[in-house]
């Protein structure tokens, strides 16, 4: 299979002098496209770094962060923000969905990020929003939904550029297993059906089981990877 | 995103907190509606001084006195000239109006473009009389070719050897008739002094009324011949270097000479010792006065419109504070900091629009709510004055500077917001 991101000898610190933490030593890591990947640890262990490096959100300090072998970081930002725009997808503990918007608002951000219009919009919003089952709520504020609904809208907003990859911050972290449940399946179908590759950041053991790979971080450091 | 999805966008957020926005909106509107409303009582005034200015007299001549000699100095009195008359009086600047004679006439004359000189003598006669009863009046000649707003008939012919005045709208009842039309062509009497003592009277025909100006008292003109007959009566019994002598000449030029030719003349008019004025001179120095006190009327409108920028910045910084997690979002999908930067001085802008267009309309309102009661209470007396006018121009600019102020105003906390790192951002809540 092909490689989609490869992270080379990652380095990430933050703070000086007595404050000096190490946050990433020496990461390598080689995903392949349609993947399912857990990267688990311990709060403070790094994980959440090591996904906003190879989410470009974050430039390490030394070493490389390649995306089907380029180095965005390289690149003029404006192609930076298109490959985030156009190839990765985000999902979040928090949802992050904006409260005073519609959930269809909410799932078409992506594409008017992306200069898309409005007729367009709607009809692609609609798709994606029947795919996670939440037709009925499109024109209902976000306020009014259930946790679940919520993280299905976030995934809904995350599907409608057709990513490659989708990162996932701990998905069900604030989810009652029954709804957990539910969210995982979802993702992982997306893995199955569609081949999006998925990086999920958990420290959910059952979670990190389901998916092909584990990679266990300690310290900045892997100690850990499972296949 | 696209320039329409940022303005949608940045509206949906100003309307997200209604009253901070309304409380933004209102400091905007006040500095907008004082720079309007001043802005707007001058050019009413102005315009109106314009029409005025034309009852005034002819444009196309120039009033030419000797330039004031001081008559005195900080090193003492000034060298005795015996060919130099003084008139009587004098003021505390050190000037004394000095007198011309027929000699300062013909030198005048010869100057390129001027067409005609005429030396201008004060004519103060008793009484005019028109069916019965006699009045004072305040009497011109006619120089040049009458600009006069007429209500009926024409203004004075000089080339007329009959004797004609044109008088303003507000004698007609006193001298007897009922309306402007019913006096045009009749008969009134103006009686005379002279300086010995007799009283002369010289009938004339009335060849016109005009509107009465509101700069200037209520005059009225004759034309070249009724003035020099009533000058004969006056000066009788004069000694003939009185009679002769005279302050002011006007002289004519024609009305399509250019801005520069007028100049010439006006500089050669100083370099012999006079200086001349047109009517548009005396017009500019009233409105340099008036701009002034305009300008330090807007200043007013300025400090209000500099309080309300701070308004602006001090909203959109707890606007970026508040969002902070959508700007971190927005970044992660993919929204350049560019557009970031833009979607917060939108926001910025329209805040400078909404204010700025609601000042100016309640301006307009102000304006017109104040031109009706003016009409009709103090300015009743000044027909045609509209006190506060908004021209299209003006409510532009001011529409425009404003969106411009926020504009610069909103930079700070959209810089702000455009530098914020989306981790740090998303970490937020």
């Amino acid at each position: 299979m092909n490689s989609i991101i490869k992270a080379e000898k990652v380095n990430k610190s933050y703070g000086k002098g007595e404050n000096y933490f190490s946050a990433l030593k020496d990461i390598n890591l080689d995903i392949k496209a349609s993947q399912t990947i857990a990267i688990v640890g311990k709060s403070g262990s790094g994980k959440s770094t090591l996904m906003h490096i190879l989410a470009f959100l974050d430039q390490p300090d030394k070493g490389q962060v390649l995306y089907e072998g380029i180095d965005y970081h390289q690149l003029k930002s404006r192609k930076l923000d298109e490959l985030r725009n156009k190839k990765y997808g985000f999902v979040f503990q928090q949802f992050f969905l904006n409260p005073h918007q519609t959930v269809l608002e909410n799932v078409v951000l992506p594409l008017k990020i992306a200069n898309i219009g409005r007729g367009q919009r709607k009809k692609r919003g609609l798709e994606v929003l029947a795919s996670v089952n939440l037709l009925e709520k499109a024109n209902s504020k976000t306020i009014n939904l259930s946790g679940g609904q919520k993280q299905r809208v976030a995934i809904a907003r995350a599907l409608i550029n057709d990513p490659e990859v989708i990162f996932a911050d701990e998905p069900t972290g604030n989810l009652d297993s029954v709804t957990g449940k539910t969210i995982e399946d979802l993702l992982f179908s997306l893995n199955k059906e569609k081949g999006i590759t998925l990086i999920i950041v958990t420290h959910d053991e059952d979670l990190a089981k389901r998916c092909m790979r584990q990679i266990s971080i300690t310290d900045g450091k892997i100690v850990g990877s499972q296949s | 995103m696209r320039y329409s999805d940022l303005i949608l966008s940045a509206s949906a957020n100003l309307l997200r907190s209604k009253a901070r926005t309304l409380l933004t909106i209102i400091a905007i509107f006040i500095g907008a509606m004082t720079i309007t409303l001043t802005n707007g009582i001058g050019t009413g005034v102005k315009t109106y001084l314009n029409q005025q200015i034309g009852n005034l007299g002819a444009t196309n001549v120039l009033t030419i006195n000797l330039s004031p000699k001081k008559t005195s100095n900080g090193s003492g009195p000034a060298q005795y000239n015996p060919n130099q008359q003084v008139s009587l009086g004098g003021d505390h600047f050190g000037g004394s109006q000095l007198l011309m004679n027929n000699s300062d006439l013909s030198k005048i004359s010869e100057i390129p473009n001027i067409t005609s000189v005429i030396a201008v003598h004060p004519i103060a006669p008793d009484y005019i009389m028109g069916t019965s009863g006699k009045y004072r009046l305040t009497l011109l000649e006619q120089f040049g070719n009458s600009t006069a707003d007429m209500l009926a008939g024409k203004g004075v012919d000089n080339n007329s050897t009959g004797y004609q005045i044109s008088i303003p709208n507000t004698y007609v009842s006193a001298l007897g008739y009922q309306s402007s039309q019913a006096i045009l062509n009749k008969t009134v009497t103006i009686g005379i002094r002279s300086a010995n003592g007799n009283l002369g009277t010289v009938q004339a025909l009335v060849s016109g009324v005009q509107q009465q100006a509101v700069i200037g008292s209520a005059t009225v003109y004759a034309n070249t011949s009724l003035a020099s007959e009533l000058y004969t009566i006056q000066s009788q019994g004069l000694p003939p270097a009185t009679a002769n002598s005279f302050s002011t000449i006007e002289a004519t030029f024609p009305s399509n000479l250019s801005a520069s030719k007028l100049q010439a003349i006006k500089n050669q008019l100083s370099a012999e010792g006079y200086s001349g004025q047109t009517i548009k001179d005396k017009e500019n120095t009233i409105f340099t006065a008036l701009t002034a006190v305009i300008v330090v009327l807007d200043m007013f409108g300025v400090i209000a419109l500099i309080a309300a920028s701070f308004g602006i910045i001090n909203t959109l910084y707890m606007s970026v504070q508040e969002r902070t997690m959508e700007i971190g979002l927005m970044k992660a999908l993919g929204m350049s900091s560019r557009k970031i930067f833009n979607l917060f001085s939108i926001e910025a802008v329209l805040i400078g629009f909404w204010g700025s267009i609601l000042g100016v309309l309640g301006a307009m309102l102000i304006g017109n709510v104040a031109n009706t009661i003016a009409n009709h209470t103090i300015l009743k007396s000044f027909p045609g004055l509209t006190l506060v006018t908004f021209p299209l121009t003006t409510v532009a600019i001011v529409v425009i500077g404003i969106m411009l102020i926020a504009f610069i105003a909103g930079t700070m906390p959209a810089l702000k917001a455009s530098r914020k790192d989306p981790i740090e951002a998303l970490r937020y809540e």
